[in-house]
C-alpha cells in the first residue's frame, strides 16, 4: 500500500516495565513493510507484551511504563501529539481467541468503518459493497454471503477469525498485528488461516506472534525470535531456520525450551 | 498370558457389582439431597403462609372500588386510592433521580476510572451508604432536603431520600452489569479505534442492558415497601386530597398499612390484610416484570 517507507515498525531501545518487572529489554527492531514477520519465542518471553505495546494498548493499565521509541510508518507512536485513535486505525489487531462482536456478520464488518467515517452518503449497496469485498478479502464470502444478518457469534471459531480478521479492513490499516491468531483453531481451520494471511501479504505488512514453529516456517517472510523480553535474532525465515546465528536460536528450534 | 486375560474376563461380573461402601456411600447421597429439599421447602413456607394468611383474611376486600375509592370514616372505610397513587409519585420519582445518577456513576466507575486511591474510596463509600439503615436515611432526608434545602415535609424530599437509598444499589448492580460483558469485546472496539464512549454506548451498554433493568426494577419493589424514609420526610398519616405537585405532602401505602394497623381505632379486621395484600402485589408485579423481561433479553443476545 504505502511504499514510501521501507519499514512498518521500527523500535529505538525499546524498555517496558509492568510495574517493576521489566518485561521488553532494550528493543530494537526493523521490520520490514508488506512483509509477513514472525515473532516466535517460548511462552511468557514478551510477544504478546509487544505487539500491545505497538497499538499503545498495553497503556490502559495504569501500571506499565515504556521507555524508549515505537515508530510506525516512521513517526513515533508514543509522541506527544499523537491521536490514540489514528494509530489504531492504521494498526488492526487480532487476537488468540476470536472476538467477533454480538452483532451481525454484516454490523462486524461495518463497526469499524461506521466509527469512522461520519457523512451520510453511504446508500445500503455502498454498504454492501464494503461488506462483500472484506469477506471476499478473507475468503469467507461464498460461506457467509447467504446469512450476512445472522449472529456473527454463530460462526465456526475458524470463520470467527476470519471475520475478526476482515472487519478490520474497511478502516484501512497498513500494519496487522496477529497474536497467535491460529491457537484456538483445529489443524483444518489453522491452514485456512495461514493460507488466508499469506494471500494478505503485501497489501498489509503483517507481525505474526506464533508458538508454532511450523507455521513461522511455512507463513513468514521474515522471523525474529525471542527470550525472556529481549530479541535474539531476527533475519529472513529460511536463513533463521536453517543456520542461527545464535546458540539460544539454534537450542529453541531443536525444541530445547518448549 | 491367556489364562490371565481368561481370568480377568471371569471376574468381571464381580467387578461391577455392588459392594458394601457403594450402598454406604449411596445411602449418604440420599439423606443429604433429601435434607437439602426439605431446607428449600422451608425457606419458601413463611411466604406462602404469609400469602395465605393475607388472602384469606384481606382477599374479600379488595375489588378495583378498593383500589379506586379514597378511605373514609377516619380510615375505617372506603379505599386506598391516594396512598396508591402516592406510592407510585415517590418511586417514579425517586428512580427518576438515582437511576441515571447511579448508572452514569457506574459506567464511570467500570469503563473509565483507573484503580487508584481515590476510586477506591468511592467503592467503600458506595458499599457503606448501602449498609446504612434506613431510619438513619430518614433522618438524613429530614436534615437534607426538608430541612436544609427547605422542600419542607413533601413528594420531593421523600422521593430524594429514596433516591439516596437505592443510589447505592443501583450503583452496584449496573456496575456488576457492565463487567459482566467480556472484556473480549471492548478490546474488539478499541483496536478498530473506537473511542471509550462509541465503545460503551455501542457495544457494552446493549450487552448489559439486561442486567441493569433487572437491577432496577428489583429496586423499585424494594423501594415500593419502604416505611421509615417517607415518614419524616413527605409521607403524611391522612389526606383528604390527592397532591397537586411534588411540593405537597402525600399518602402512601406502606405508611398506610402502618397506620391502619396500629394507629387507628376500630378498623374492620380485614382492612390491614387488604392493605398489605395490595402492597404486597405491587411489589409481586414489579419482580414478575422484572423477571419475564430478564428471560425476554436473555433471548436476545447470544455471545
Ligand atoms: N498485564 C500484565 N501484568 C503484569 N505482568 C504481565 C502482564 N502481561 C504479561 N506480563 C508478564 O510479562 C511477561 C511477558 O508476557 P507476554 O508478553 O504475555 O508473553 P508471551 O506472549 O510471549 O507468552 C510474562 O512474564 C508475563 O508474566
Ligand atoms: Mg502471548
Amino acid at each position: 500500500m504505502n511504499t514510501a517507507h521501507d519499514y512498518a515498525i521500527t523500535t529505538e531501545k525499546l524498555n517496558l516495565w509492568y510495574g517493576s518487572f521489566q518485561a521488553l529489554f532494550d528493543i530494537d527492531l526493523n521490520i520490514r513493510n508488506g512483509m509477513i514477520t514472525s515473532l516466535i519465542g517460548p511462552s511468557g518471553c514478551g510477544k504478546s507484551t509487544f505487539l500491545r505495546s505497538v497499538n499503545r494498548i498495553n497503556e490502559r493499565l495504569g501500571y506499565v511504563r515504556i521507555d524508549g521509541k515505537i515508530n510506525v510508518q516512521e513517526q513515533n507512536i508514543y509522541a506527544e501529539k499523537v491521536e490514540l485513535v489514528q494509530v489504531r486505525k492504521q494498526i488492526g489487531m487480532v487476537f488468540q481467541r476470536p472476538n467477533p462482536l454480538p452483532v451481525s456478520i454484516k454490523e462486524n464488518i461495518l463497526f469499524g468503518h461506521k466509527l469512522h467515517v461520519k457523512d451520510k452518503k453511504y446508500s445500503a449497496a455502498d454498504y454492501n459493497d464494503i461488506v462483500e469485498k472484506s469477506l471476499r478479502q478473507v475468503l469467507l464470502w461464498d460461506k457467509v454471503k447467504d446469512s450476512l444478518d445472522q449472529k456473527a457469534t454463530a460462526l465456526s471459531l475458524e470463520e470467527q477469525q476470519k471475520l475478526c480478521i476482515a472487519r478490520l479492513l474497511p478502516v484501512k490499516p497498513n500494519i496487522l498485528l496477529m497474536d497467535e491468531p491460529c491457537s484456538a483453531l483445529d489443524p483444518k481451520g489453522t491452514a485456512a488461516v495461514e493460507e488466508l494471511i499469506w494471500e494478505l501479504r503485501g497489501e498489509y505488512s503483517i507481525l505474526l506472534v506464533t508458538h508454532n514453529m511450523a507455521q513461522a516456517r511455512r507463513a513468514s517472510e521474515e522471523c525474529i525470535f525471542m527470550l525472556m523480553g529481549k530479541v535474539i535474532e531476527h533475519k529472513e525465515t529460511s536463513d533463521l531456520f536453517v543456520t542461527p546465528d545464535k546458540k539460544e536460536t539454534a537450542d529453541y528450534i531443536e525444541g530445547r525450551y518448549g | 498370558m491367556h489364562k490371565t486375560t481368561l481370568e480377568k474376563a471371569n471376574s468381571a461380573e464381580s467387578m461391577f457389582s455392588v459392594s458394601a461402601l457403594n450402598v454406604k456411600n449411596k445411602k449418604t447421597q440420599k439423606l443429604y439431597s433429601v435434607l437439602f429439599l426439605m431446607m428449600t421447602l422451608l425457606l419458601i413456607l413463611p411466604v406462602l403462609v404469609i400469602l395465605g394468611t393475607l388472602i384469606v383474611k384481606g382477599g374479600s376486600m379488595i375489588s378495583i372500588d378498593f383500589l379506586f375509592t379514597d378511605p373514609v370514616n377516619g380510615m375505617t372505610e372506603g379505599g386506598v386510592f391516594p396512598a396508591l397513587l402516592g406510592t407510585v409519585w415517590l418511586v417514579s420519582l425517586a428512580l427518576l433521580v438515582s437511576v441515571p445518577l447511579g448508572i452514569a456513576a457506574a459506567i464511570y466507575l467500570s469503563e473509565y476510572a483507573s484503580d487508584n486511591w481515590f476510586t477506591r474510596i468511592i467503592n467503600l463509600a458506595i458499599i457503606n451508604l448501602a449498609g446504612v439503615p434506613s431510619i438513619v436515611h430518614a433522618l438524613f432526608g429530614l436534615g437534607a432536603f426538608v430541612m436544609f434545602f427547605g422542600f419542607g415535609t413533601s413528594i420531593l424530599a421523600a422521593s430524594l431520600t429514596l433516591a439516596i437509598m437505592t443510589l447505592p444499589v443501583v450503583i452496584v448492580s449496573t456496575r456488576e452489569s457492565l463487567q459482566a460483558v467480556p472484556h473480549a469485546f471492548r478490546e474488539a472496539c478499541w483496536n478498530m479505534g473506537a473511542t471509550r464512549w462509541q465503545t460503551i454506548r455501542r457495544v457494552v451498554l446493549p450487552n448489559a442492558v439486561s442486567g441493569i433493568l433487572t437491577g432496577v426494577i428489583l429496586e423499585v419493589s424494594r423501594t415500593t415497601g419502604e416505611t421509615a424514609p417517607i415518614m419524616f420526610t413527605g409521607a403524611a398519616f391522612f389526606l383528604p386530597f390527592l397532591p397537586q405537585g411534588i411540593f405537597d405532602q402525600t399518602m402512601a401505602l406502606s405508611l398506610h398499612l402502618f397506620v391502619v394497623s396500629t394507629q387507628v381505632p376500630n378498623v374492620p379486621e380485614a382492612l390491614p390484610y387488604a392493605v398489605a395484600l395490595v402492597l404486597i402485589g405491587m411489589v409481586l408485579l414489579m419482580n414478575s416484570v422484572s423477571i419475564a423481561l430478564r428471560m425476554y433479553l436473555r433471548g436476545q443476545k447470544k455471545w
